[in-house]
């Protein structure tokens, strides 16, 4: 099939025209002419590379009744993603190449959009034993991490980050020192002792930042920080990168959008983890995206199913869904305020976290596969968490008003969205 | 309801006007408890349940007597014998008892922010009867009346606050009552039983015990429970009674007439000495009756007792 996109505007500003040819863009420039299949009015819309989450919980195998492949990259579409690296955190756990395989094979199969498996650092996400990080990377693997569970052990840290370097696996690490999180539920602060919940100190999170910043600094390996949510983390990894580590990081559009006061009323779709910190963690953060601290935006997608939300605040699940959200939180908040350019917003969604993962993706350009997400810019629309094709509606965000909404979507040279509605 | 309210989830919801209207009820209800008949009909026909998800003595039988006192049919269930053992929710458990007919479900639960959850999901009147490290309404509503009792007034009063604030729900409740009264709450602990910014709820946080019972009119004890030694957040009860503890010689920093307060159950030698617990100014007992008042005052409000308040 051929797709000419016409009139659009690439993150720099610049017009162009793209020419999509069996699936691979093969024409960029003013006033192309070609016989089409299908053409595409881009005038006054956003053309992007295809987004890239390189953070997010497809639960599939093992916790379909949340989402699965299908569900969970149909939502990933809808949100302009048209690759996804999924967290190995599932029943059974993606330690090993069977559920590597699984998981690819059904990607290739089912799935909207292209999906990159990560797998375990450690057999069974116990921190004890290195998982066949060799032959998960053969099966399709990405990275690996013990994302929703940190990894305790400094020295077995070491040995994952020197034996992933070997196999040129980036290492994702969960950042979180279980004996300062004090069974809390929400960030430590004002909130916390109002609302009579345990407090999560931000110090949990700092201190194994600053772990993994000295062992890659030790070493010499890199390593790549999930999901910052403090002040302190942006610091820590900031000084870092100065020092000339190979250290880099991700945070979430909740820990730039929102902070802890979220909770109030015991809010479940405001739990997750690292918690929602304060003002002045998100102004931080957004301190860190702009001057590049922070290298990429990660959704954290964490589909729960209602039943593990509307309960006790402590026995609710952490983590929201992200995908159909984040673009618009990043563009509405970031680019809208003046604080990223749009440019700068696309390099944080899809470029980087492509060179981080090493998935050739991110960049639009001839002979580059047709992975392209169109968006409108201009028309403000209302979040409406109902309407998500995630199979899980847990999201804090049901009735903001944002820009920035995926209008034709592109994978690998399909149209997989067209006009807002997935095809 | 009560003013709009249909649920009791914590002081921090009630107006000043509220608390001063269920202290004022409290005061007959009282009466009522004195008199050798308590029998009333100010509940008649109203169905009320305690669930109580987390141990309780005092409490539980405090209500279910303010609802035997007040001619309401009630009813008991706790979590050794409630199906949540059997893998129900807890949202579940009160929906069922819900449908029962019940017109009010008191609630204790080990987990913030429950009674708040289930009031949002269900008809009946929700009361708080103590959740997690978040309020215990009732029991600082029976304090506010056994100072106003003893000082006649609470306004102006100075106020010490001392023990394990951190874990203490009936602190941050006594907070926001007094606060809400105008009374003056100074508090002090082992830094480790310190929730962070507390001074933000409007106290003062003193370095000793000793600057914060130093002239107050009322001091409050809190119970230091055990396990929290075993999680390191203070050396030792030996330690902890000789730099926190409340006897003899401390107390005399308060006033002269200060009151001594404790929500018990109270751990002789460690919180308060023994001669102190069972002193003139120690009024732990008579907290115990008014709490009966005080809940039938509360029960009254937001069931639509018959009892009719007139200022």
């Amino acid at each position: 099939m051929n797709i000419l996109i016409k009139n659009g505007t690439l993150a720099n500003d610049n017009q162009t025209d793209l020419y999509i040819e069996n699936g691979i863009i093969v024409k960029m420039g003013q006033n192309l002419d070609f016989t089409c299949d299908v053409l595409i009015d881009a005038k006054n819309k956003l053309v992007a590379p295809g987004l890239v989450d390189m953070h997010c919980h497809l639960r599939d195998p093992g916790q379909e009744y949340k989402e699965d492949i299908v569900t969970g990259t149909k939502s990933a579409v809808m949100g302009g993603f048209t690759s996804v690296a999924c967290m190995p955190n599932t029943t059974p756990v993606a330690d090993n190449k069977i559920v590597i395989s699984y998981i690819v094979n059904k990607a290739k199969e089912k799935a909207y959009a292209n999906v990159y498996p990560i797998g375990a650092i450690s057999k069974g996400l116990c921190g004890q034993q290195l998982a066949e990080m060799g032959d998960m990377k053969e099966a399709g693997a990405v990275a690996v991490s013990d994302d929703g569970k940190p990894v305790e052990n400094a020295n077995f840290m070491k040995n994952a980050l020197l034996y992933a370097n070997g196999f040129g696996l980036p290492v994702i690490s969960h950042c979180e020192d279980m004996s300062l999180k004090n069974d809390g539920s929400m960030n430590e602060g004002y909130t916390s002792t109002y609302m009579g919940l345990r407090g999560i100190s931000r110090a949990s999170e700092e201190v194994m930042v600053s772990r993994e910043c000295i062992l890659a600094e030790t070493y010499n390996v890199p390593v790549h920080i999930a999901h910052v949510s403090t002040k302190g983390s942006v610091e820590i990894v900031r000084q870092a990168k100065k020092r000339g580590v190979k250290v880099t990081c991700e945070t979430c559009p909740h820990y730039f959008t929102l902070t802890e006061e979220m909770v109030e009323g015991f809010n479940t779709n405001a739990k997750m983890n690292p918690p929602l910190r304060t003002k002045e963690d998100v102004e931080a953060i957004v301190e860190g995206l702009k001057d590049g601290t922070i290298d990429a935006i990660a959704t954290d997608h964490a589909p729960h199913a209602i039943d593990e939300k509307n309960c006790e605040f402590d026995m609710a699940l952490n983590g929201i869904v992200g995908l159909e959200t984040a673009f618009g939180l990043s563009y509405t908040y970031l680019v809208k305020t003046g604080i990223l350019s749009t440019a700068e917003l696309i390099e944080k969604l899809s470029t980087n976290p492509s060179r981080i993962l090493k998935i050739n993706k991110g960049e639009l350009k001839e002979g580059a596969v047709a992975d392209i997400s169109v968006f409108d810019l201009d028309n403000q629309y209302t979040v409406k968490t109902e309407e998500f094709m995630s199979k899980s509606k847990n999201s804090p965000y049901d009735g903001f008003e944002l820009y920035g909404k995926a209008d034709t979507v592109i994978v690998k040279g399909k149209i997989v969205v067209e006009k807002g509605e997935l095809k | 309801m009560f003013h709009g309210q249909k649920d009791l989830i914590g002081i921090k919801q009630l107006s000043r006007q509220q608390i001063e209207e269920i202290l004022d009820v409290a005061k007959t209800m009282k009466y009522i408890i004195n008199q050798p008949t308590k029998r009333t009909v100010y509940l008649q026909g109203k169905s009320i349940v305690t669930l109580f998800c987390e141990n309780s003595t005092r409490t539980k039988l405090s209500f279910e007597s303010a609802v035997k006192y007040m001619g309401g049919m009630a009813g008991s269930l706790s979590t050794s014998t409630s199906s949540t053992q059997k893998g129900e929710s807890l949202l579940d458990t009160v929906k069922t008892i819900n449908q029962m007919g019940t017109n009010c479900v008191i609630i204790r639960h080990s987990m913030s922010g429950t009674p708040e959850f289930i009031g949002k999901n269900v008809d009946a009147c929700i009361i708080n009867a103590g959740d997690g490290m978040n309020e215990h309404p009732t029991q600082a509503l029976l304090d506010m009346f056994t100072i106003m009792e003893e000082k006649g007034k609470i306004e102006g009063l100075k106020v010490a606050i001392v023990g394990d604030i951190y874990h203490s729900r009936v602190a941050r409740s006594d907070i926001y009552a007094l606060t809400k009264l105008g009374a003056k709450v100074k508090i002090s602990a082992p830094a480790t039983l310190l929730p962070p910014y507390i001074e933000k709820l409007g106290v003062d946080v003193c370095e000793t015990v000793d600057d914060a019972i130093k002239d107050a009119d009322v001091v409050m004890a809190l119970r230091i429970q055990n396990e929290r030694q075993k999680n390191g957040l203070f050396p030792s009860t030996d330690e902890y009674s000789k730099f926190f503890g409340l006897n003899d010689e401390r107390i005399k920093l308060a006033k002269p007439d200060a009151i001594l307060m404790h929500p018990g159950p109270v751990n002789r030698g460690v919180e308060l000495t023994p001669e102190l617990a069972d002193s003139e100014r120690a009024v732990v007992l008579e907290q115990v009756t008014n709490g009966v008042a005080v809940r039938m005052a509360v029960l009254n409000c937001f069931l639509g007792g018959t009892y009719e308040h007139t200022n």
